[in-house]
């Protein structure tokens, strides 16, 4: 009975005819479970393509993201509940609109998606079940540069058949970008630092950032050109102008003392010392252009133009 | 005392290996030259606040290891004591790892150290009431094994409860022990209370030597073994506590030492205490000289190392202690 009231069971049923007799059961019961699960979200009305997804469901902060960024209005289910955390989501007023996710197959099956959305790293496990389930799961890898952003978006676009919005988005990103690329005459050299000492080389996104924003990056001078663990003896060496830490957590850590430690305190004294949030940092969305804002306004309080 | 001058020159000279060793690269003349004199540039910041910390921490809490080992063993007359083993660093670190996630440590300075300590005494208390004054090899190990499973779970349960997310992956390191990126800061909250338990301890070795004679003869000989157990258990609390609060646990340093010098001191527990003192404090500065040389980058655990010479003895020791019948 549930079967007829839910229309993507049946597909789901003829994709998995093939494998065993378990996975069967399983996605009928689940099926039947998912009369339940939110209700459906009525007519996506200005979806471009007919043949686009209509329960979208995502299961990582990066693809929630830009999901609530591209997505039609009822076209995006669930997003992640780490997009309702503050200090790793740059959107947690916008994702109070969704059914938050802890990124279960039983419960993303149970929403009867027919996408979701996950990164790359996503528990592998989860989403290799879903696809043996025959739902249709997109990967995004995480970014590594400001190119990546801008495919990221292009990419999110087509799968959610979005591609104009994306198009837009993409063209106002890549206007934000070249705002602030004019000139810089002296690059200040800078480190990110965050806990147990972990620094980001020019091969990541966060590096990107800071090479973006007019910085030189010590830890690829150190070395490091991916992310690693930088010694507090190599930081000390290298004698950065300007030490960007993150903000703590609540709650205390060994890993996070190291940024109290003489030495950073040190540095800091001899230089400038700024802070990151997470949030605009970690994913590749149209936030790391705050970011890169605020580090363009760090390097002008050090006096450099 | 023939084992005095080279085990002295021993801990001086990997001392002074310590603060040459690390990722800095810097050279030795140089090192030693910022390290004394001071000076401009960041040399002198690294070897001030970076390795010289980290070298005292090596030989204070190697020392106080060695020590607490050698004066457990010797008041239970049972080589198989050691604080690790018996669960007293694993309930200091208990204590410890409250004070920080309750936000008590932060309040001053001195309750991060003083929670350690109390675990500590908790645990000793747990093991000698457990054990028994003469601890038969069979229940001193049953007790160490339950102490330190309870302590063991308490860690991973406060951690897990921690809303800080970097909490739960320092399990391993108030397991396993680790000097990495301590600072001056530590040194002070570890010193005055290492000191000060090795000063109790010190005075345990007449007491000790008349152990070695039954409890009977000890009493006949003047020897007030309330007293000498009371002592003894602040002491291994305060040496054990305090290391604990800024290294986490290292286990099998207390075990190590004195079976390896106890031939060289004619098997008297009293001579044991102070050439175990030296010993820890040599096997621990070698141990945080190998975990910089073999990972330099990637803070390898302290206990790991202690663990891989300290186990293999560990079972030979209770292999002879079977065969010997007890």
């Amino acid at each position: 009975m549930a079967v007829t009231t839910c229309p993507v069971v049946p597909r789901s049923l003829a994709s998995v005819r093939n494998s065993d007799a378990i996975s069967l059961v399983a996605a009928f019961i689940l099926g039947v479970g998912a009369a339940f699960a939110s209700p459906d979200s009525g007519d996506p009305g200005d979806l471009a393509a007919t043949d686009a997804p209509r329960r979208v469901v995502s299961m990582n902060l990066c693809t929630d993201q830009l999901a609530m960024m591209l997505a039609a209005k009822g076209q995006l289910l669930s997003v992640s509940s780490l997009a309702l955390d503050p200090r790793s989501s740059a959107m947690v007023e916008e994702a109070k609109a969704y059914t938050p996710n802890q990124g279960l197959a039983e419960e993303i099956y149970l929403m009867h998606p027919d996408l979701v959305l996950a990164g790359s790293f996503t528990a592998v496990a989860t989403v290799d079940m879903l696809t043996r389930l025959g739902i249709p799961v997109v990967r995004f890898d995480p970014e590594y540069s400001l190119a990546d952003v801008a495919d990221h978006i292009i990419r999110m676009g087509e799968v959610l058949g979005r591609e104009d919005q994306a198009a837009q988005m993409v063209t106002e990103f890549r206007a934000g970008l070249a705002a602030f690329q004019q000139g810089v005459s002296r690059r200040p050299r800078a480190a990110l630092y965050s806990a147990n000492g972990y620094t980001s080389g020019d091969r990541t996104l966060a590096g990107q950032i800071l090479l973006a924003a007019g910085f030189a990056n010590v830890a690829t001078e150190a070395g490091f050109s991916d992310a690693g663990f930088m010694p507090l003896e190599v930081l000390a060496m290298e004698m950065p102008e300007a030490v960007i830490t993150s903000h703590p957590y609540p709650g205390a850590s060994r890993s996070e003392e190291i940024m109290d430690h003489p030495v950073v305190q040190a540095v800091r004294r001899s230089g400038t010392s700024g802070s990151f949030s997470n949030a605009d940092w970690v994913c590749g969305t149209p936030f790391v252009l705050r970011a890169i804002g605020a580090m363009v306004d760090l390097r002008r309080r050090m006096g450099a133009r | 005392m023939r084992l005095l001058t080279p085990l002295v020159l021993l801990v001086l000279a990997l001392f002074i290996a310590a603060l040459l060793i690390g990722p800095a690269g810097i050279g030795p003349v140089e090192s030693l030259r910022a390290l004394i004199f001071g000076g401009e540039g960041p040399i002198p910041l690294v070897m001030r606040e970076i390795r010289l910390p980290r070298a005292i921490l090596a030989a204070l809490i190697g020392g106080g290891l060695g020590l607490s080992g050698a004066a457990l063993q010797g008041y239970l007359r049972n080589p198989l004591a050691d604080p690790g083993l018996i669960g007293v660093s694993g309930s200091a670190a208990v204590g410890a790892i409250l004070a920080l996630q309750t936000g008590v440590a932060a309040l001053a300075t001195l309750a991060l150290p003083a929670a350690a300590m109390t675990g500590a005494v908790v645990g000793v208390l747990l093991v000698l009431v457990l054990a028994g004054a003469r601890g038969s090899s069979l229940t001193l190990i049953l007790a160490g094994i339950a102490i330190s499973a309870l302590a063991g779970a308490l860690t991973s349960l406060v951690l897990n409860l921690s809303p800080n997310p970097f909490a739960a992956s320092e399990i391993v390191f108030w397991m396993m022990g680790s000097l990495a990126d301590r600072s001056m800061t530590h040194v002070w909250i570890a010193l005055p209370f290492v000191v000060a338990g090795a000063a109790m301890l010190a005075t345990l070795a007449r007491g000790l030597d008349a152990l070695t004679l039954g409890e009977d003869a000890a009493e006949a000989m003047g020897i007030n073994l309330r007293q000498l157990r009371l002592t003894l258990v602040l002491g291994v609390a305060a040496i054990v506590g305090a290391s604990t609060a800024v290294a986490g646990a290292i286990g099998f340093v207390g075990l190590v030492v004195p079976h390896i010098l106890r031939g060289f001191v004619g098997g008297r527990p009293g001579a044991l205490l102070w050439a175990s003192t030296l010993g820890g404090a040599a096997m621990l500065l070698l141990a945080d000289i190998a975990v910089r040389v073999v990972l330099p980058a990637r803070d390898l655990k302290l206990g790991v190392l202690t663990a891989l010479v300290g186990a293999p003895l560990f079972l030979h020791l209770i292999y002879r202690t079977r065969r010997a019948g007890l």
